[in-house]
């Protein structure tokens, strides 16, 4: 049996906003022609106030001197419900969108986020953490679901038996039928989906035609759902418009921890992770300064995604205010989620060193991070490289442990030798030939040095390395 | 009564039981040369705490005495982190030494950077071993990577000139390095006497 829950998001538009500029004052989203702008969402302060969605603004002034309004942006709305719908998809493989509200299929992953209760308590606290108002409902189909979750929050109808009972005290007005029939119905008696449900199929059918009796069959699954399913973009893309022109990077941080937390939970959503993403701060007329932040394997945790990003657009100078910032990430490879090991050596808290090097990478550079391994070039100053090889045959003859990055010229009294000559004769295919004889050499100091003349001479002594 | 013996030579013996007695650190770090193990009271390096290993100059000795211990531990899985080394690690010679390579990890940066990676690497919990070549550690700092080593249960190493060996330092252990003759003293370890004698460390015979 299928099991679908319904997220309703009853403030999406105010959410979306108040996230973006998180303020205890009253503040309204409006909409219409400038000259009838309306209220068509308010928030608790604003409520407060006496502020009621279809109130003209004009009527609203009158009531308070200071408050914000905000243009209602339908664009922005359907960007934060796709939004949603993609941190959804980390629930479960079937989502789809319903006007304000996010329907998913949880009974096959209740096998893995656990039982019911459990699985909206994860839900739950998803919305909170983004910051979404929610109700949340279940029931055997999407659109029962949907109904429910627009009478009240926590309904779960989790069997067929009970659907029933629970649509039958459902009034007319709110069980999102047709328009013509919740207007009519009421007029002639029927207050309920009970009474409607009683009532004979050919009268109903005569009367409202096929789509109610459609309706009424999608609620309790006689009818297949038939929704078009969700499917999360490959390309993740978020904009935000600051309130304000900003002149320091630090001003940022606040609009960047939020962005990266969405990135995280959009991530999830797709089980994927990022490996390269690009901050685009827009100043006025267009002019762009990006930031790009780029890790050597993919990521997905939301505290170390802003660390990184921060640790970027920190050193960053900025050259003219910075009105709006867009996070695009394209590169989103699959996660491999770091293995743990039973018998792992690391204390419990341990950050994977994948994370202590990009955090490394973030501050000091994307260089900053390295290991060395051997070349097969037997040259001393061409031996080893970041890019050789940490496995091999070892050397036969001393090799010292400090490489000195170029010979340097010994002073002072000639060296007591202890070791060699060992004959390097090697390099004419290049132009960068080399003929020497190398030895262990203790200075007048004390220090073990791994030295070298031109051949067959015993002065001129070049040190390249030290035995440390 | 017999002979008067002085208060400070039966603690310094530790043969009177003080009610605050510093814990020994535990230790399951030796250091690769049991001569030295055998006077360090913990056996070994201070387990998940700072050493310092002075030295009057680079070249004499300030690697080996390390390099067993990088040896035992890039034999596990964590890796051991150089930070700001003064020379490149000659990657035959560490082999030689035993090292396996691919847990070294080296970290390129700038004097004033140096210290908050040792310290990042350290508290992370991922590293085995963090040496680290400081030119100006003051007191403050190196408690920093102390308390640091002890969160990331880390082995500290700083590699220092031996002019500090007069300052105070909060490091559970301090080793000086002497070239000629070759030996070692312990200047400080945190649960135990300091050894009245130098631990002979002679030099790589060829």
């Amino acid at each position: 049996m299928m099991l679908w829950a319904c997220i309703l998001l009853p403030h999406l538009a105010l959410d979306g906003v108040l996230r973006r500029r998180p303020t205890e004052g009253p503040l309204v989203l409006v909409s219409g022609p400038a000259n009838a702008r309306t209220i068509v969402s308010a928030n608790p302060a604003a409520r407060e106030a006496g502020m009621r969605v279809g109130q003209k603004l004009a009527a609203a002034q009158a009531l308070l001197a200071q408050f914000e309004a905000v243009p209602y942006d339908q664009a922005a709305v359907d960007r934060w419900h796709r939004f949603l719908a993609a941190v959804a998809y980390r629930y479960s493989a079937e989502v789809a969108l319903f006007p304000h509200a996010i329907v998913l299929e949880v009974s096959k992953s209740m096998g893995l986020f656990g039982p019911w209760p459990r699985f909206e308590r994860l839900l739950r606290a998803d919305l909170t953490a983004l910051g979404f108002a929610h109700r949340i409902t279940a029931a055997p189909t999407p659109h029962a679901a949907y109904v429910l979750a627009g009478v009240g929050d926590g309904q779960a109808v989790l069997d067929d038996h009970t659907l029933r009972g629970a649509l039958f005290h459902v009034p007319i007005q709110r069980a999102r039928l047709p328009e013509r029939a919740s207007d009519a119905l009421p007029s002639m008696g029927v207050r309920t989906l009970g009474q409607l449900m009683a009532l004979p199929r050919d009268g109903l059918r005569r009367r409202f035609g096929a789509e109610l009796l459609a309706t009424l069959d999608r609620l309790t699954g006689d009818l297949p759902a038939g929704l078009e399913a969700y499917r999360p973009p490959d390309v993740f893309d978020l904009k935000i418009e600051l309130t304000h022109e900003v002149e320091n990077v630090a001003s940022l941080i606040f609009p960047l921890r939020r962005m990266t937390g969405d990135l995280a939970a959009y991530l999830a959503g797709r089980d994927g992770g990022v490996q390269r993403f690009v901050l685009h701060l827009e100043h006025r007329e267009h002019r762009v300064t990006d930031v790009v932040v780029g890790l050597l394997s993919p990521e997905r945790d939301a505290g170390m995604l802003f660390e990184l990003a921060r640790g970027r657009l920190d050193p960053v100078q900025l050259t003219e205010p910075v009105l709006g910032m867009r996070l695009v990430a394209r590169d989103l490879p699959a996660f491999v989620p770091g293995g743990t090991d039973l018998f792992d050596e690391r204390p419990a808290n341990a950050l994977p060193f994948e994370q202590l090097r990009e955090r490394l990478r973030a501050r000091l550079g994307d260089d900053a991070v390295y290991q060395l391994g051997s070349t097969t070039d037997p040259r001393p100053e061409r031996a080893q490289s970041p890019e050789g090889r940490t496995e091999g045959p070892d050397e036969v003859h001393p090799r010292p442990t400090w490489l000195l990055e170029r010979p340097i010229p010994l002073r002072g009294p000639a060296p007591v030798i202890l070791a060699g000559p060992e004959r390097l004769e090697t390099g004419w295919w290049d132009g960068a030939e080399v003929c020497r004889d190398y030895y262990v050499v203790r200075t007048s100091l004390g220090q073990q040095a791994w030295a070298f003349c031109p051949p067959d001479e015993r002065n001129g002594w070049m040190i390249q390395g030290w035995f440390a | 009564m017999g002979a008067v013996v002085a208060l400070s030579s039966l603690l310094d013996a530790r043969q009177v039981w003080r009610g605050r007695a510093a814990p020994i650190p535990a230790g399951d770090q030796p250091t690769g040369w049991p001569e030295l193990d055998a006077v360090l009271p913990s056996g070994g390096w201070p387990d998940a705490s700072l050493s310092e290993v002075l030295s009057a100059s680079d070249g004499t000795g300030e690697l080996r005495l390390v390099l067993p211990t990088v040896k035992r531990l890039t034999g596990g899985k964590r890796p051991v982190v150089l930070i700001a080394p003064p020379y490149a690690p000659c990657v035959a010679g560490w082999r030689q030494a035993g090292v396996h390579m691919g847990r070294v990890q080296i970290v390129r940066t700038v004097e004033k950077d140096a210290l908050w990676a040792a310290e990042q690497c350290l508290r992370s919990g991922s590293c085995a071993a963090v040496l680290l070549w400081p030119h100006h550690a003051d007191d403050r700092a190196l408690r920093r990577l102390q308390v640091a080593a002890d969160t990331g249960r880390a082995l500290g190493i700083v590699f220092r000139d031996r002019q500090h060996v007069e300052h105070a330092s909060p490091a559970a252990l301090r080793l000086e390095v002497e070239a000629d003759p070759g030996q070692l003293w312990v200047r400080k370890c945190r649960g135990g006497a300091v050894p009245s004698h130098a631990v002979p460390f002679p030099a790589l015979a060829h």
